[in-house]
C-alpha cells in the first residue's frame, strides 16, 4: 500500500522560503506567480497487513501527529493508493 | 549540586557547557549519553547546542525519541531544572516541554553573530542572579531560531511572565531592527509555566569567561548554581 503525505505550514504561518521562491520565479520571468508555499512530501510504502482502510488512515494520522508534522506550525494531508 | 550535559548525536556545544559548569562555576558536571536511561542523580539537565540527528526532518524532531528523553520528562515534571540552549531549545519545543516552535529564520540565512538581550524576568532559577532589564551580549548561531506561537499562546506567555529574554538594542528597546531572526515579539528565551524549564537561542556557554572577551553569559549558570544551592 502506498501512502503520500504532504506536510505544509499552516495558512496563518508566514513562509519566507515560499516567498523567496516566488520572487525567484518572478525574476526568472514567470509572470503572474501570486503565491508560493513550500512544504514536504513523504512517500510511504506499507506492508500489506490486512488492515482495514480506517485502520490504515488512523495509523497514518498518528505518524503525522507524532513525527512527520509539527502541528504547532504545520498541517498534513494524505492520499492512500492500493 | 550536579549538572548533567546531554550528548545527542550531533550535539556540538556539549564540551562548552561542561567546561563552564565544571571549570568556571566549579560545580560537579557529567555527561549524559543519549542512550542512557537515567540521569545519574544530576540536579540540572542541560541540552546543549548543535545539530542533533543532523536536524533531519525538523530541528529537534528526532531527539524526542532518544532514550534519555524519558527520564528528562520525569525530571521536569518533578520540578527539576532543565535548560535547553539553541538546538536544546528546539528539542524542548519538539518534546513538548516548552510551547511554540522554532522556524526557519525569516531572512532564510544562518545567523552567526553577537546580539543583545534584555533580561525580562529574574524570578526563575536561570536568572535569579541577574537584574531586571539587564542587557546581555551573547552570540547566536542558528538557522532556525524564529520563535513562533499562535497569538493566544503568546498572550498567555506574557500573562504568566514566561518570556525571559528578548532581543533588544543597546538602549534596551525591543524593536524589530534588533530582532535577528523574525521571532514573534522579539522572543529569545522562554520558560514553562512552572519556571523550571528554560529554552533560549543565544549561547551563554560561549561567553562565560573574560578570556573569551565576554563573560555576559556566566550569570545564567551562576543563577542555576545559586538556585540549586538554596534547595
Amino acid at each position: 500500500m502506498k501512502v503520500t503525505v504532504i506536510v505544509e505550514l499552516k495558512p496563518s504561518v508566514l513562509d519566507p522560503q515560499g516567498k523567496a521562491i516566488q520572487h525567484s520565479l518572478s525574476s526568472l520571468g514567470f509572470s503572474g506567480v501570486e503565491d508560493v508555499r513550500a512544504g514536504k512530501l513523504f512517500r510511504i510504502t506499507l506492508a500489506d497487513s490486512g488492515q482495514s482502510r480506517p485502520e490504515v488512515e488512523q495509523q497514518i494520522r498518528q505518524m503525522c501527529e507524532k513525527l512527520l508534522a509539527n502541528t504547532v506550525i504545520e498541517n498534513f494531508s494524505y492520499t492512500i493508493e492500493g | 549540586m550536579k549538572f548533567g550535559i546531554v550528548v545527542l548525536p550531533g550535539s556540538n556545544c556539549d564540551h562548552d557547557a561542561l567546561h563552564v559548569t565544571r571549570d568556571i562555576i566549579g560545580a560537579e558536571a557529567e555527561v549524559l549519553w543519549h542512550k542512557d536511561t537515567d540521569l545519574k542523580g544530576v540536579d540540572c539537565v542541560i541540552i546543549p547546542g548543535g545539530f542533533a540527528y543532523g536536524d533531519y526532518l525538523r530541528a529537534g524532531a528526532l531527539a524526542k525519541f532518544a532514550p534519555i528523553m524519558e527520564p528528562i520528562r520525569h525530571h521536569a515534571a518533578a520540578g527539576g531544572i532543565v535548560f535547553g540552549i539553541c538546538n536544546g531549545f528546539q528539542v524542548l519545543t519538539e518534546v513538548g516541554l516548552l510551547p511554540g516552535a522554532l522556524m526557519r529564520n525569516a531572512h532564510l540565512r544562518f545567523a552567526s553573530r553577537d546580539i543583545l538581550l534584555r533580561t525580562e524576568e529574574t524570578d526563575t532559577p536561570f536568572t535569579s542572579e541577574l537584574t531586571n532589564g539587564e542587557i546581555l551580549r551573547m552570540p547566536i548561531a542558528h538557522g532556525e531560531g524564529n520563535y513562533f506561537a499562535d497569538p493566544a499562546t503568546l498572550d498567555e506567555l506574557e500573562r504568566n511572565r514566561q518570556v525571559i529574554f528578548r532581543y533588544c538594542d543597546s538602549e534596551g528597546r525591543i524593536i524589530s531592527e534588533a530582532n535577528p531572526n523574525g521571532s514573534a515579539r522579539n522572543i529569545a528565551g522562554i520558560c514553562n509555566r512552572e519556571r523550571n524549564v528554560l529554552g533560549m537561542m543565544p549561547h551563554p556557554e560561549r561567553c562565560s569567561e573574560a578570556l573569551l572577551g565576554n563573560a555576559d553569559g556566566v550569570g545564567v549558570f551562576k543563577s542555576i548554581a545559586a538556585s540549586l544551592a538554596r534547595v
